[in-house]
């Protein structure tokens, strides 16, 4: 018996299983007529404060909303969350640094799609392996807050090249830190052309307004990423509501 | 990777897996030396064991909208087109983790 080395071609994605998945799940989210938006960041950015104002706020204007957040222990977060009365379900992912669609559609058990408007998927705080794995989301935010610095979009232009719209968090400290908002945007356009940017604080409340109208202006054509949300002013005034609900962990 | 190798090489009587050509983009999110290091761990005890791991970079090319070409550009922290200097976010080529092909010691049957 003799052997001989031979080349076989294979020609495919190391990731197609998971993206074979995102792509049924992005179809259930469309056929259900749900908005699927995904939140990346470090740890410590703030997504969980933001998607705590973002629940609580979009229950307030009356739309249906529900989140899944991964971390790798702990059900605090999901915790956190459920003070919004909003559905909230943890995804507990042990040692895996990431979420992928398989946990996604795992988690969305027993939910009834049909009856949501908006899913908000807080990833695992890490801005390397979550770029690689579509989650069939309509938008991916990356989150970078104040404190990290200026040039974290070239430290990680693969998160942010994954992502459709940066919001910069936690703006009420950027005095203190002396960031440099014009660097900073300088280097967001650098890795991703044309990104659009939402700068916003969560304590103070500056930029909520934006970054909600700019939530709600996808509800109503998701197929628009980049949109300029003149009526912001009138949609409130139209809601009777207050944009800055006063933050009640301070 | 280890798993599609695996498939691979049952379809073809088990033969074992001498090499692994992959194609990788800086914009895959997979680090190549991280890859490299966990690969050798990972073959260990499957029909990989010992098998080189054979990593072809792509570029990243962005398709430039002045030029209407599909332009290579010198680094993933700037989308520029090297030509005119136009920035562009459609990312044409740079995403790839790819298996491209497997090297298989293939067993001869036996002739009876």
């Amino acid at each position: 018996m003799s052997s001989q080395p031979r080349m076989v071609e294979v020609r495919q994605n190391v990731l197609k299983q998971n993206d074979l998945l995102a792509r049924k799940l992005r179809q259930r989210f469309a056929d259900a007529g749900l908005l699927v938006v995904s939140m990346v960041s470090t740890p410590g950015a703030g997504k969980t404060a933001l998607l705590e104002h973002t629940l609580t706020q979009m229950k307030a204007y009356g739309f249906h909303v529900a989140a899944l957040v991964g971390d790798l222990a702990t059900e605090n977060d999901a915790r956190r969350l459920a003070r919004s009365n909003a559905p909230v379900k943890q995804i507990v992912t042990g040692t895996i640094c990431h979420l992928d669609a398989d946990m996604v559609r795992h988690a969305l058990d027993g939910w009834t799609l049909t009856e949501l408007d908006v899913l908000f998927i807080e990833n695992v705080g890490n801005l390397v392996c979550p770029s690689s794995y579509d989650l069939g989301e309509n938008i991916r935010l990356v989150l970078m807050s104040v404190t990290e610095g200026e040039d974290k979009p070239l430290k990680y232009p693969t998160i942010f090249n994954s992502a459709d719209v940066a919001v910069i968090t936690k703006m009420d400290l950027a005095k203190a830190v002396e960031f440099d908002l014009d660097a900073a945007r300088a280097n967001i356009q650098r890795v991703r052309p044309g990104m659009k940017i939402i700068e916003l604080s969560v304590k103070s409340g500056v930029g909520m307004e934006e970054y909600l109208c700019f939530l709600r202006s996808k509800l109503q054509c998701p197929e628009m990423l980049s949109t300029d949300c003149a009526d912001y002013a009138d949609f409130f005034k139209e809601k009777g509501v207050n944009p800055i609900v006063p933050n009640e962990s301070a | 990777m280890i798993e599609m190798a695996k498939e691979e090489s049952a379809r073809r009587g088990d033969a074992r897996v001498t090499a692994l050509h992959l194609k990788l983009g800086p914009l895959s999110g997979v680090v190549k030396e991280a890859l490299t290091f966990s690969f050798e761990i990972a073959c260990q005890c499957t029909v990989l064991e010992g098998a080189r791991l054979i990593i072809e970079e792509a570029p990243v090319a962005i398709r430039c909208p002045t030029c209407c070409e599909d332009r290579v550009t010198t680094s993933i922290q700037d989308l520029r087109c090297p030509a005119c200097g136009d920035s562009s976010a459609e990312v044409v080529r740079g995403r790839e983790l790819e298996v491209v092909a497997l090297e298989l010691e293939e067993v001869e049957e036996m002739v009876t």
